[in-house]
């Protein structure tokens, strides 16, 4: 009888519980929490070696690794929660390689008084997109601050990611080539401003937060050879391309007309004094490639659901300035220049 | 949104581009002078200079709030939101404006004083009714376009009886202005042949409002809409005034001015505020009558006299441009400063700062041409 009771397991009251500091103490508590919401959630083989590390092997070949960290406000958001961006965020800067997402880590830092009840909704959806990405989480940390000094959850993702033989991101740039932008600007940015507390406005509008890794591997099958490839998170569309131009000191011709963006970003945009092409995506991505290349690399992409509204949007121009001009919708030419400030506070 | 993409239309500004190109006349130039930021930014957000003929020449206003506002009023801000159990809401732009030394109300936030950003007056009233221990003052800028929701938010702090909210009111007047700019002759403005006039302002004052000016300089100005297709139709109703000498109002945003303005808006400005002895403006000096004050009914919402401060004058760059620029005497790219040590993220002059400035506008859009 006695023996019973020590052997019995307390159960972390997940529904009225709130994030308490020795969840975070590396005591019994924290062991708690691991045990019975984060194995569960993730469970797989690498977690349940329960060690402070993943053991794990990987077939010869060039890896990536990437580290992201995220402190959206609101951490629910329509189309998606700070827990499923969390995996899609760093899936996409793996991606953006080329590469095949394999493992991932995740790093909490909770404030104390954050209901259990949040978490786990967060757990679980983290815990869903991880898997039908097919990418396991398989190690992590939980880390506790006193109330005030966070903001409920932030959440860090490190992955690591494999390039198959064939991918090549050439990372050169020459005036005619193509930029190909996967499809519509802007969804994410205002889905998650629609829901702030000081702006709310109604709109139908969700976020396009998605993995990205399985349209990138379509693009690759189809042409091996791309340019550059990136996701155009926060800072948006102009903030990559402008980025791109200085790197690889060359300019880009845009053109307004050929930018997909739906008419409820472009009103919220409209009303918000913003523009959509600073506005942040989480599941876009433009790339440059060979103008011989670029309708073969369209095809490819409007398979791929994600890449249905993909669209030619301009070319690399030869500019010792490194500037991005654009046709605007109304026939004249401007400069498209990089965010300044911060259009949107804390989106992803 | 179709009411807006009619508005920008490039087949139609195609046409007026050759319009405007038919009835200038080579032999001569053109200054033109957008009054409004809001100009400022729709000419180069939609890339106008490059549809227009060569010898016609825009040259940026006054009519940016952000910009005009002097230091002083800004170190002023900023001392309030350094008050003890002090919140300053103000709008976006005006926060990251630097006043002496290069401080700003971002900076302020940063070191610790509670400043928000708000969209509304509206949402500053809510923030004091929410925070009744605190004292939430909010910093009122601009023309007549942003005044009557001040003129509002006054009454309705008035009839909620509210104890913690003031305003720091700094709202200016737009005619007067254009006076000021005409009348100096110390360093007159380019010789300018007209006014493209200002859209919102004058759907609240109306459209006669400028007529005493425009009389008094023969000067032509035509009201404009803020979308690229009124600012073009609005620039060949010019230059025909031009061509013809003729001087005086004409509306080309005919969809929302009156000749005699919004009488509502008026009569709730009327009964809230009174015009200051003088105010001064960045660019243009102290100016007699051309900055409104809090009505004396409403004393306890003004933050000045809850507030009182010795703000010592304000020091401006040496080598910033910005009063000169506002008035149209030299051009951001004639600044030592503009795209080297000031640029948007690092903004030395009030210019630098909101997209309707003429400096943040040109560095942003413009440096191609």
């Amino acid at each position: 009888m006695t023996t019973e009771i020590f052997k019995a397991k307390p159960k972390i009251n997940l529904k009225h519980g709130v994030v308490e500091m020795n969840h975070g103490a590396g005591g019994r508590a924290t062991h708690q929490l691991v045990e019975q919401l984060f194995m569960p959630a993730f469970d797989n083989p690498w977690l349940a070696q329960a060690q402070d590390q993943a053991s794990f092997q990987v077939e010869p070949s060039r890896l990536v690794m990437t580290t992201d960290s995220h402190v959206i406000s609101p951490l629910f958001f329509p189309g998606g929660d700070i827990g499923s961006l969390a995996v899609y965020g760093t899936i996409n800067d793996i991606a953006m390689a080329g590469a095949k997402p394999l493992y991932l880590s995740a790093s909490f830092i909770l404030e104390e008084g954050f209901a259990l009840r949040e978490l786990q909704k967060i757990v679980l959806s983290m815990a869903k997109a991880a898997r039908e990405a097919h990418v396991a989480v398989i190690t992590g940390d939980t880390k506790v601050v006193e109330k005030g000094k966070g903001d409920g959850v932030f959440i860090t993702t490190t992955g690591i990611g494999a390039v198959p033989q064939h991918v090549n991101i050439t990372h050169k740039l020459s005036p005619e080539d193509k930029i190909i932008l996967s499809g519509f600007i802007g969804d994410h940015g205002i889905a998650v401003m629609s829901q702030r507390q000081n702006l709310q406005f109604n709109t139908d509008l969700i976020s396009d937060s998605a993995p990205l890794h399985e349209l990138t591997k379509t693009m690759f099958e189809a042409v091996p050879h791309l340019n550059c490839l990136r996701d155009p998170t926060r800072g948006g569309l102009a903030g990559t391309l402008n980025e791109w131009a200085n790197h690889y000191d060359v300019g880009f011709f845009i053109d307004e007309n050929a930018i997909p963006v739906r008419d409820a970003v472009r009103g919220a945009c409209e009303l918000l004094g913003l523009d959509p092409l600073y506005v942040a995506n989480e599941g876009k991505l433009v790339t440059v490639c060979s103008a011989s290349d670029a309708e073969k690399v369209l095809i490819a992409m409007k398979a791929h659901p994600l890449g249905k509204q993909a669209a030619v949007i301009g070319e690399v121009i030869a500019d010792s300035n490194c500037f991005v001009q654009m046709k605007t919708i109304f026939g004249g030419t401007r400069i498209v220049d990089w965010l300044t400030g911060d259009q949107l506070p804390r989106i992803c | 949104m179709k009411y807006i993409s009619e508005f920008r239309n490039a087949e139609i500004a195609k046409g007026l581009a050759q319009k405007i190109q038919e009835a200038v006349d080579p032999n001569r130039q053109y200054a033109l002078m957008e009054f409004c930021g809001g100009h400022t930014h729709a000419i180069h957000r939609y890339g106008l200079p490059s549809l227009l003929p060569k010898n016609i020449e825009l040259i940026h206003g006054p009519g940016c709030p952000v910009c005009i506002l002097p230091i002083a009023r800004i170190d002023y801000a900023i001392a309030l939101s350094h008050l003890p159990k002090v919140i300053l809401c103000s709008y976006g732009d005006m926060l990251r404006v630097p006043g002496s030394d290069q401080y700003s109300l971002l900076k302020a936030r940063a070191k610790g004083a509670d400043v928000r950003m708000v969209y509304s007056i509206d949402d500053a009233l809510k923030i004091a009714e929410q925070n009744p221990s605190q004292e939430v003052i909010f910093f009122a800028i601009g023309f007549e376009t942003t005044t009557p929701p001040t003129a509002v938010a006054l009454m309705q702090a008035q009839a909620k009886k509210l104890k913690n909210f003031s305003i720091f009111c700094n709202h200016v007047l737009t005619p007067i202005a254009m006076h000021t700019l005409l009348e100096n002759t110390t360093e007159p403005s380019p010789n300018l042949d007209g006014f493209i006039g200002p859209s919102h302002v004058s759907i609240v004052i109306g459209s006669d409002a400028y007529k005493n000016v425009a009389e008094k300089f023969q000067k032509p100005v035509v009201i404009a809409g803020f979308e690229p297709l009124d600012v073009m139709h609005s620039i060949l109703m010019l230059v025909k005034m031009i061509n013809a000498q003729e001087y005086g109002i004409q509306n080309q945003y005919t969809r929302a001015v009156s000749s005699t303005g919004s009488t509502q808006a008026l009569k709730l400005i009327e009964k809230t505020l009174e015009l200051r002895d003088t105010f001064e403006w960045r660019g243009l000096g102290w100016i007699r009558h051309s900055a409104l004050q809090i009505r004396k009914e409403f004393d306890a919402f003004n933050a000045e006299l809850r507030f009182p401060l010795n703000i010592p004058e304000g020091k401006e760059h040496k080598a910033c441009e910005c009063s000169r620029i506002l008035r149209g005497v030299k051009k951001p790219q004639d600044c030592k400063l503009f795209a080297t040590a000031c640029t948007p993220e690092n903004p030395l002059g009030s210019c630098m700062v909101s997209s309707e400035g003429a400096c943040a506008a040109h560095y942003a859009y413009g440096r191609i041409s």
